[in-house]
């Protein structure tokens, strides 16, 4: 009786294995199957920058097969690396980055302390502020600070607009609450004795900080600016409203501005120059993608 | 009596300089965290909040900004066919956007959840490029390949008898471009919130629903989605802020051509405030933004704080 | 070195009155553990004399000066936490040195400090590794090094056992007494455990609800617990609890514990609870080891009954039996050999000699 049984179900499960297995190689296969799929329409249009970047205004032209080299040439890359206003938009925007990554981290980091630490009065209102004033977009503040800065240098005689350090004051406003956001929370996940036994050292609350806190948060650190270094080497519509001679712009309204003149599409140049504008944040994204994404997910993960 | 008199004496004394001293300490450690706090304050103070109420008041004046005019920028605003198109199409290309890019990330999600995790960091890495590319700068190459007389997706699919397609040319066709572009940038960043929400889900749950017999779609409707309700959530609220706000892509490619069919509110300000002088005007047009925002935000606000409670 | 005094000191949180005025001595060189359930405010307590908590009211005094306003930095005091709290970016020798680098100690120094404090606490070849290399039991011999080289006034310790296994917890408290044997630093020591207070204290102070319920050494507490509080805290298995009746038989002061069960009082106990009223309402307080099986020879104030048992618990040198005496559960431990079985029958022993009654209203001992 019992090797009956047993002879009737080890085919039936071995059967039921097979399928499972089965199923889960198909489902594989249609994963990658999409996956390649999705890959190729993200890749695209990065991937047809770096075509047309790498030819002739001539081959552009011609009727040939647009996703294929067939004279590839660096006269893009070496117009434009050898343009000194080319060169200016790039140096503009990487000392615009760099003093608002600056600037963001000397702003948020002590304020994520206070915030996430040092409980005082209107401190979780604060936070909840920091919160919301993030979700502040920059389109609906362009044209008051527009205004507001134009009417500063009528009444005090400096003059901020068209001069590309005023990004330095407006691009923390994009920068800074979400830093302090995410701060908070890494801030908040360290555990309370680490402080106590700091201040039982004799640290004081900055020596707290500088000593302890920045150093067992760094991944924070990194993500924070790594954000505030994208977000401003992106940003688009402030030095699109705030800037116009071509001296001081910034890498994506110079490309836009003075490559496109006229109806005369440059494609070959502004490719590249599209291409160069988006290899800094690329690279960083290359050696600290886990960082990028650590940043990328705090904001709304962290609470 | 006397005894307890002076009792009550010392205890009184006593009480008043704990008091004192006790809010001396309060008083340096919250002025240590106030200062640290400054900064910041100041910052939202006068470059976000003042600047909101400063939109209010350019709203109610007239074009050079001398007289007060009330609401008649409104009500101007209200009359003209062009205002009406906009809020439109901002609805549309909100909307849209945001439910193509919600659904895309669940779906290249799972199939990143799905394939053996040596290889997920490989996809989750070439799928995130288009987050990552400033939108100024990878709309130039759509704007590129969607170009009237050179584009290479009509390249394409003329072998396939089709097109050529006026991608920005054509009023409906240019509003499928700009909202392509918008999933484009912001499908990647739903599949990185997923994944991470997808990793955070035990995978005994699944294990558990799947020896009480659940097949992949009910395992999907009854764990994966009750699990990652608050996620999508909160990242659909954000996204939908973010696009609804969308200046670049919009700005880049069509300029909110063809004849303003494709402008959505940030353009239109922009054309009107900043490119036509009219700065009341544009405030007004930006202002419009403001109730979506709210409610978008409100709700978020209240997921936030909940989380916060539970913590 | 020196000796903490705490004086009528009071913490209030809002509305919660979380430690109730506490008057506490401890002399130099003192080990003491304030022990007690969770909530009791025996870590609040630690913290008001570290320095981490204001004090709402009284006064804390180290060394004779009154810190209540010193900030924890200036008190002169260490602390080991329950997680231990070290600073996972630093190698054990810099979280040991923390403190002295911030006040600017000379290297030479730091460095023969760390290296006496490695040797004491034998981790000499673990202070260039990170906390996270570390096991539990290593990471709490840098906690205790990082207390060491500050060379305090005061140790405080909070729960610093809590979070090893029980083997590793019974290596590190014979390490702590060592430690403080080598030091002779005044410790304050909180702990849950009563295992661990009576092993490492030269004092222990029970607290609950806010307030002291008794100071004394460990065999004081044990042998004359103050309260019922303390009776039950302390020792385990706890002491039994039986409800029971004083009464005069035959000019004789007895003691009832049932309708059948009624035994003499021995002469000593006889005398001082002759006072106690007839009608209160008492409980006998018998620790386990004085119920035993009874002997064949009698011994005075030892006086045997018959029970069946519930439950036998061989735990190897002994057993511990469970019956029932007028709705209370009792524990009783017996030798191996005595034949106690599950639901069997068996004669006891009393040890009448080590007896404890308390009021049942007020929980006092008498």
């Amino acid at each position: 009786m019992t090797t009956v049984t047993i002879d009737k179900t080890a085919p039936t499960r071995k059967v039921k294995y097979g399928s499972m297995s089965r199923d889960r190689t198909w489902a594989l296969r249609w994963s990658y199957f999409f996956l390649a799929i999705f890959a190729i329409f993200s890749l695209t249009p990065p991937i047809y920058m770096l075509i047309t970047s790498l030819k002739s205004s001539a081959e552009i032209s011609a009727a040939t097969n647009p996703w294929w080299v067939f004279h590839p040439t660096l006269e893009n890359y070496v117009g434009l690396l050898t343009s000194n206003q080319f060169l200016r938009f790039f140096w503009n925007s990487a000392i615009v980055s760099i003093f608002v990554v600056t600037i963001t981290m000397l702003i948020s980091v002590p304020a994520a302390f206070a915030l996430a630490r040092m409980r005082f009065w209107g401190s979780t209102v604060l936070a909840t502020g920091v919160f919301l004033t993030y979700l502040i977009p920059e389109t609906l503040l362009f044209i008051p600070l527009f205004k507001m800065f134009a009417v500063i240098g009528d009444w005090s005689g400096i003059q901020l607009i068209n001069r590309w350090y005023v990004l330095l004051i407006l691009y923390p406003t994009l920068t800074v609450p979400f830093c302090t956001w995410i701060m908070i929370g890494y801030f908040a996940s360290i555990p309370k004795e680490l402080d106590e036994a700091a201040i039982i050292d004799g640290a004081s609350w900055f020596q707290t900080l500088t000593r302890i806190f920045i150093p067992v948060a760094f991944p924070g650190i990194i993500a924070a600016t790594i954000f505030a270094f994208t977000v401003s080497w992106a940003q688009f519509l402030y030095p699109l409203v705030f800037t116009t001679s071509t001296d001081q712009l910034v890498m994506p309204v110079g490309i836009i501005t003075t490559l496109i003149k006229g109806d005369v599409f440059n494609w070959g140049q502004i490719m590249t120059g599209a291409l160069l504008g988006a290899a800094p944040p690329l690279i960083i994204y290359a050696f600290l993608m886990d960082y990028y994404i650590a940043g990328l997910t705090a904001g709304a993960t962290k609470g | 009596m006397a005894d307890v008199a002076l009792q009550s004496n010392r205890a009184a004394a006593q009480a008043a300089r704990k008091r004192s001293s006790l809010h001396k300490m309060l008083r340096r450690k919250s002025t240590v965290a106030f200062l640290m706090t400054l900064p910041l304050i100041l910052l939202i103070a006068t470059l976000v909040i003042y600047p909101a109420f400063y939109a209010l008041h350019l709203a109610t004046l007239n074009k050079s900004m001398q007289r007060f005019v009330g609401l008649s920028n409104f009500e101007f605003l209200f009359k003209r066919e062009t205002f009406w198109l906009v809020v439109k199409q901002s609805c549309i290309f909100a909307i849209t956007a945001v439910i193509f890019k919600a659904l895309l990330g669940f779906i290249i999600a799972h199939f990143v959840h799905n394939i053996p995790a040596k290889g997920q960091r490989k996809w989750r890495g070439m799928l995130l490029v288009p987050w990552v590319i400033p939108p100024a700068m990878s709309t130039l190459a759509w704007l590129w390949l969607f170009d009237p007389s050179y584009s290479a997706f009509n390249y394409t699919l003329a072998f396939f008898g089709i097109g050529p397609i006026s991608w920005t040319g054509d009023a409906n066709w240019a509003r499928f471009s700009v909202i392509l572009v918008n999933i484009w940038v912001g499908a990647p960043f739903f599949m990185i919130m997923y994944l991470a929400a997808l990793k955070s889900v035990p995978e005994q749950l699944y294990e558990a629903a799947a020896i009480d017999g659940a097949n992949w779609w009910q395992r999907i409707w009854y764990v994966t989605l009750p699990m990652m309700r608050n996620i999508i959530a909160i990242t659909t609220l954000f996204s939908l802020i973010v696009t609804f706000a969308n200046f670049d892509i919009v700005r880049i490619l069509t300029a909110g051509g063809p004849l303003d069919h494709t402008h959505i509110f940030a353009t239109w300000a922009f054309r009107i405030g900043i490119e036509g002088s009219d700065i009341p005007l544009g405030a007004s047009v930006s202002l419009f933004m403001v109730p979506i925002l709210a409610v978008a935000a409100i709700f978020i606000l209240r997921d936030v704080n909940k989380r916060g409670n539970e913590a | 070195m020196a000796d903490v005094t705490l004086r009528k000191v009071v913490k209030r949180y809002d509305e919660v009155e979380a430690v109730r005025g506490i008057d506490l001595d401890i002399a130099d060189h003192e080990f003491v553990v304030l022990v007690g359930p969770s909530g009791c405010g025996k870590s609040t307590t630690l913290r008001m004399i570290a320095g981490l908590e204001n004090i709402t009211d009284g006064d804390i005094m180290i060394g004779g000066d009154v810190v209540n306003d010193v900030p924890p930095k200036d008190r002169d005091i260490a602390m080991v936490f329950q997680n231990y709290a070290l600073y996972p970016h630093m190698t054990v020798a810099e979280n040991m040195s923390f403190g002295l680098r911030l006040k600017r100690y000379p290297k030479a120094e730091i460095k023969t400090r760390i290296d006496e404090a490695a040797r004491m606490l034998d981790i000499v070849e673990l202070v260039d590794r990170k906390p996270k290399q570390l096991s539990g039991g290593q990471r709490q011999r840098v906690a205790m090094g990082r207390a060491i080289v500050r060379n305090p006034k005061v140790f405080l310790f909070d729960e610093p056992l809590s979070n090893l296994d029980a083997k590793l917890r019974v290596q590190m408290r014979i390490e702590i007494k060592k430690v403080h044997q080598k030091v002779r630093t005044t410790t304050v020591y909180v702990t849950h455990d009563q295992v661990e207070a009576m092993t490492l204290a030269d004092r222990v102070v029970v607290m609950n609800h806010g307030r002291i319920e008794q100071i004394g050494t460990p065999n004081e507490l044990y042998h004359k617990p103050a309260t019922k509080f303390v009776a039950s805290f302390i020792g385990s298995p706890a002491m039994n609890f039986i409800p029971c009746r004083l009464e005069d038989l035959a000019g004789k002061l007895h003691i009832r514990l049932t309708d059948r069960v009624v035994f003499p009082l021995p002469p000593a106990r006889a005398a001082r609870y002759q006072g106690v009223p007839r009608t209160d309402k008492l409980v006998l307080g018998l620790r386990p080891e004085h119920i035993t099986e009874a002997k064949p020879h009698s011994e005075p104030g030892v006086e045997t009954f018959d029970t069946v048992l519930d439950v036998t618990e061989p735990m190897g040198m002994e057993t511990l039996i469970y019956f029932t005496l007028e709705g209370a559960q009792v524990c009783g431990r017996v030798n191996p050999n005595a034949g106690a079985r599950d639901g069997g029958p068996l004669r006891l022993a009393v040890d009448l000699n080590n007896m404890h009654l308390l009021n049942e209203v007020t929980g006092v001992v008498l």
